[in-house]
């Protein structure tokens, strides 16, 4: 299915004559052996005129939680967003550069960008459940994904809704409306809805920007164990969170990337002065 | 604190003891208030005297019965039926192109200056008046395309007639929908189509109905268009087929209290007419109330 999912994959002329995409430029002794699921090479994007981000290099790890900190309006969700092309959505937009899936260059001309989204799922920061029943809404992305077998997807929705640890407290009502979850339980939903599609890369835009302490380490719990089998990427506004869940860090600041190293290091002896000022709360 | 010497806030002072302000509110509410009586005043005058002069000529032969004598007896039966094929053709036509166009301004075409342009145009449109689209009509429904004077043609006059609301009050609908619903479809891999069919047309789905059935209401009690293009003030005839001219309630009204020689007998006619165009368009406003309320308390 992989192979088949990109039929062509031309380079458009802006990433033509850079080096083979396969060589990683900035491998540093800890990343030397991880296996990469993303990789972004040398990317702008524009919002108009406005430049959002700049010259962006990195790695995304498979099976690896990589947290993205930095200040509101850093360009955070903006570079997360191009990982499932969320930002095709928004007109007057561009992107140079490279970003590839296993290998594969998802702005190429022939990506499918629905099956890029399948592969890539989304959690956003607002829970934002379909009005419609709690069984629904998680097996709407199996629907639009073709699957109809009653059977099999009665077993998927109950299956996902388990793995985000939901299904004990709504196992009675799973055909009553979603909105009348609580927030906390709204997010674990979403997550459930996400995870029912077989994503191997998901997507956290500040997942707990709108709860409560309680449901917050709800999520994180649930975000170590959902490492085992995918990649996951977290946009977050609170360090603690980004300490506590993720192997790797980027720090943001103006859209560009300030540094990008495992989480522990990055956070004891952090290598630039810019990271080491966010970190301690000097500005932000 | 601190030993620093604390200065106390400036008190500023000279506030009048009779404060005005109380006064201009009791006057701006008392004028409120009134604007409110006014209005259901006059509202509930015309429902009383159309309901109290309608309901004595209204009876079992007057709903199902053709006109007799030179309309001054006999029922309306005609009219009513007339009425209902040509409101029942009009949104036929205008329902599903009116709905299209719609999703096709708001989810396909990028926010440009032509599509604004075209909206705008749309908006404008609606403002038209009635006997305007009558007369295209008959230009070019009864005349060019030779469909004579018909349900066919006063239908689709009255269909492009109500297509400009009929497309406005589904984008605001559609508008309506969040957006973060759309990203949350099309993040699970959903096709832009999949998520228009099964999310955004679903949620804008009853603010679209009672955007419909209110033009229906408007489409039934609309006079002008059907004058030159359906309309006929007397027939004994059912109609048989789409080409045929029927009678129609608004019309009939109209003929009634203008045309003829026996206006004492023909006024009552025309208040019993007018007493069921109201009951019909009453009925059809319940029905979308109906179903926007259980659309809403489905997943509330």
């Amino acid at each position: 299915m992989d192979k088949q999912a990109f039929p062509h994959t031309a380079r458009r002329p802006q990433s033509a004559g850079r080096q083979s995409p396969a060589q990683s430029p900035q491998k540093t002794d800890d990343t030397r052996d991880m296996a990469v699921r993303i990789r972004v090479r040398n990317i702008d994007f524009y919002y108009g005129n406005s430049r959002a981000l700049e010259k962006i290099d990195m790695d995304i790890y498979k099976n690896r939680v990589t947290a993205m900190i930095g200040p509101s309006g850093c360009g955070k969700s903006t570079f997360i967003r191009l990982f499932n092309r969320m930002n095709d959505l928004i007109p007057h937009t561009r992107l140079d550069g490279l970003i590839e899936l296993d290998n594969r260059d998802i702005y190429s001309s022939g990506a499918d960008v629905v099956d890029i989204r399948r592969r890539v799922g989304m959690v956003f920061q607002k829970p934002n459940p379909f009005p419609k029943s709690i069984f629904e809404n998680v097996a709407y992305g199996l629907e639009v994904n073709g699957i109809r077998n009653k059977k099999l997807k009665e077993a998927r929705v109950v299956d996902s809704l388990k793995k985000a640890a939901l299904w004990e407290e709504i196992k009675d009502r799973i055909h009553e409306s979603a909105l009348r979850l609580s927030g906390g339980q709204q997010q674990r939903l979403c997550i459930a809805r996400c995870l029912a599609v077989d994503p191997e890369v998901i997507l956290f835009d500040e997942p707990c920007a709108s709860l409560d302490p309680i449901s917050t380490r709800k999520i994180e719990e649930l975000l170590l164990e959902l490492k085992e089998s995918y990649t996951i990427v977290i946009v977050t506004h609170n360090m603690q969170q980004a300490a506590r869940v993720s192997d790797y860090t980027a720090f943001l600041y103006m859209g560009k990337l300030i540094e990008f190293g495992e989480t522990q290091k990055l956070f004891t002896v952090p290598r630039n002065k810019m990271t080491e000022e966010y970190l301690t709360g000097k500005f932000g | 604190m601190n030993g620093t010497k604390t200065v106390p806030f400036p008190r500023a002072g000279g506030f009048p003891k009779f404060h005005l302000r109380n006064l201009t509110q009791r006057i701006g509410f008392f004028f409120l208030f009134l604007s409110v009586m006014v209005t259901v005043l006059f509202l509930g005058v015309l429902l009383v005297f159309i309901v109290a002069r309608g309901i004595q000529v209204v009876n079992w032969e007057f709903l199902t019965q053709p006109p007799r004598e030179a309309m001054t007896a006999g029922g309306v039966a005609p009219a009513i039926l007339g009425t209902f094929y040509l409101t029942l053709g009009a949104i036929l036509c205008a329902l599903p192109l009116g709905v299209a166009c719609a999703i096709y301004l708001v989810e396909y075409t990028p926010k440009s200056y032509v599509v604004n342009l075209i909206r705008m145009s749309i908006n404008n449109l609606a403002g038209v008046p009635s006997v305007v689209f009558g007369l295209f009509g008959l230009a070019i429904f009864v005349k060019f395309f030779n469909f004579g004077v018909s349900i066919l043609s006063g239908s689709l006059t009255l269909a492009i007639m109500v297509l400009p609301s009929i497309i406005s009050a589904s984008q605001e609908s559609l508008l309506a929908v969040p957006q973060s619903y759309r990203e949350a479809s099309l993040a699970l891999g959903a096709s832009h189509w999949q998520t228009i069919r099964k999310v955004v047309i679903p949620t804008a789905l009853p603010g679209i109905l009672t955007g419909v059935i209110l033009s229906i209401g408007r489409v039934a009690g609309e006079t002008a268009p059907i004058i030159f293009t359906a309309a006929t003030f007397y027939t004994r005839m059912y109609p048989s087929s789409v080409f045929s001219e029927v009678m129609a309630l608004p019309y009939h009204i109209y003929a009634l209290m203008t045309e003829g020689v026996h206006a004492d007998k023909q006024a009552p006619i025309a208040f019993g007419c007018a007493f069921i165009l109201l009951c019909l368009v009453l009925c059809v406003s319940a029905i979308a109330i109906y179903i926007r309320q259980k659309q809403r308390s489905k997943y509330g």
